[in-house]
């Protein structure tokens, strides 16, 4: 089975990229969403015919959430027998990369979030593979020049791939890209490309008390000015 | 290539960045304090906590690989770049699986548009060209360039460089005015310029170029510190045309849909033909089909047949072109207040 991280910011069009992508296969692609709170995506893959699990991470860091789950995925997607199995993840501190050495790892941006924005994403889009771009169909080809070229700083050795959600147009050579992976067969002792965020601190544990009474833990104090 | 890594290694930041502007922008990318330019990048690093890098996912002794890959890539780009003399299209079917009647073959400079009913299949002949389909496209088509097959690699290395897109649904969000705009695109493809000498006097290079290009093939004038946001339907396309024309080193132009308004079509499509460019525009106006060398007719999801521009046809053209005077002559002064009579028209 092929496997792929899809990470990227809330609302850059993942699920839109992912659907594209399982239209133009004839291999048989499974999703595990991983989620926050909601999500309205579970409809939008049933009406595909895309077989999916969602998780939400409620209260837990979603980047610790993914860690602790992507294996019962794997072995979900094994016993529904597929080709192709992908995780999707909104990287919601921008710091997040839910990619895995040895498997392939894409990140989705959109060239509406402005041109700054590959320069504010950290590792989730620096260790990606792959960076799908999308909605350059609304924005200028200068700009989606310039877009390219700050993803290039960031990431040097990435294939840039744009896609448009709309149309899939783009989505098919994703598609060619992920079957030339290698296969993931498990992901036991097999390494996160980067850390997760530390947080161990009274308010991982419920607390909600502003003050530096109820503040204990690993904490940070930030620096400011006169 | 290699020579980047001898380089990052021995050389003092200063005489790098000035060897290669580029690494000035990599380095404020990385949201680093100052570094001291009369040290190597890895002497440098040494003054900055490894915590803060940390906190980016950076650590010190990876940056100047990333620096001398950032490097290669951009090097590797520009040279990717291929020029591109002939085009050819092999035909593949169409909706119900029909063979295609014909396939295509444009050359540098010249002009093609695309005509059908909506839905006939225009966007998809574009998106075949764009990702360089090779018979693995649900039309079956293969794209040649200078008459050879597109191998895996290279068209993945290709993908979004070769082909340059403009369509009515494009707009400008970035918050920058027009020169501040053109500098940014001039920066991210290393085209060189005189930062600061433009638009404050003469000698903006490829910047004032691009500028007074758009400017006269807008119908109304805009400022070089006019925001890009602000500029008219019109005004965004000339900008975007002009651009593309001479930043942009995509060998080919698909057109989807320009609109009448406010921007002179016919001086548009020349300029980028004069810049050796292929041109493609799918279209429904008529002043714009015939203007083409040719013209490819679509018809359920395949090439139904392409047609030369008939001697007749340039004659007619005059005639439509004569219209279309008419009407600008007629919109133009019911925009300034006038009255219009029919002695006028």
């Amino acid at each position: 089975m092929k496997m792929v991280t899809v990470a990227g910011p809330p609302s850059s069009g993942k699920t839109s990229v992912i659907l594209r992508l399982a239209a133009g296969m004839e291999e048989k692609l499974g999703v595990v969403k991983f989620d926050c709170l909601t999500s309205f995506d579970r409809q939008r893959y049933a009406e595909a015919g895309v077989p999916v699990q969602i998780g939400f991470s409620g209260k837990f860091c979603p980047d610790h959430f993914f860690v602790n789950n992507v294996e019962g995925g794997l072995h979900w997607g094994r016993r529904q027998g597929l080709d192709i199995l992908v995780t999707e993840s909104a990287g919601l501190c921008n710091r997040c990369s839910p990619h895995i050495t040895g498997v392939l790892g894409v990140c989705v941006i959109d060239c509406l979030s402005g041109v700054h924005t590959p320069r504010k994403i950290g590792p989730m889009l620096k260790l990606a593979d792959v960076v799908a771009v999308t909605k350059g169909d609304v924005v200028s080809q200068a700009e989606r020049e310039v877009f390219a070229f700050n993803i290039r700083q960031v990431n040097g050795k990435a294939r840039i791939i744009f896609i448009n959600g709309i149309t899939g147009q783009g989505a098919f050579l994703l598609g060619k890209k992920i079957l030339a992976a290698e296969d993931t067969d498990a992901l036991t002792d097999r390494r996160l490309r980067f850390t997760t965020p530390a947080a161990a601190c009274s308010y991982c544990t419920g607390e909600i008390r502003i003050g530096k009474n109820y503040q204990m833990g690993m904490m940070r104090k930030m620096e400011y000015g006169e | 290539m290699s020579d980047y890594r001898s380089s990052i290694a021995a050389w003092p930041l200063r005489r790098l960045t000035a060897a290669w502007p580029l690494v000035d922008d990599f380095l404020l990318n990385l949201n680093l304090p100052a570094l001291d330019g009369r040290k190597t990048l890895a002497a440098a690093l040494g003054d900055v906590s490894g915590e803060r890098l940390e906190e980016f996912g950076l650590r010190a002794e990876d940056l100047p690989e990333q620096l001398a890959l950032f490097l290669e890539a951009m090097t590797r780009e520009t040279a990717e770049t291929r020029a591109v003399e002939r085009l050819t299209l092999l035909a593949g079917r169409d909706k119900s699986g029909q063979p295609e009647a014909v396939g295509l073959d444009i050359r540098a400079g010249e002009v093609v548009s695309i005509v059908g009913p909506t839905g006939s299949g225009k966007s998809r002949l574009l998106a075949d060209i764009e990702c360089l389909a090779q018979a693995d496209t649900p039309t079956g088509r293969q794209v040649l360039i200078n008459g050879a097959a597109v191998g895996e690699d290279e068209r993945f290395r290709l993908e979004g460089k070769i082909v340059a897109q403009l369509s009515q649904n494009m707009n400008f969000v970035m918050d920058l005015t027009v020169a501040e705009f053109l500098e940014m695109h001039a920066r991210s493809r290393a085209i060189p310029f005189t930062a600061g000498a433009w638009p404050g006097r003469a000698g903006g290079g490829v910047l004032e170029l691009c500028f007074v290009c758009a400017n006269a093939l807008a119908g109304e004038k805009f400022q070089p510190d006019t925001k890009v946001t602000q500029l008219s339907g019109g005004q965004s396309r000339a900008l975007m045309i002009a651009d593309t024309a001479y930043m942009s080193r995509s060998p080919i132009v698909l057109i989807d849909e320009i609109e009448n308004a406010g921007v002179n079509r016919r001086e548009a499509v020349a300029l980028l033909t004069r810049q050796e460019k292929i041109v493609l525009i799918s279209t429904h106006d008529p002043l714009l089909a015939l203007s083409a060398d040719k013209r490819v007719v679509i018809r359920n999801g395949g090439v139904a047949q392409v047609l030369e521009t008939t001697a007749a046809e340039k004659e007619s053209l005059k005639a439509l072109e004569e219209l279309d005077q008419t009407l600008q002559t007629a919109r133009d002064r019911l925009r300034s207040g006038g009255r219009l009579t029919p002695d006028l028209l």
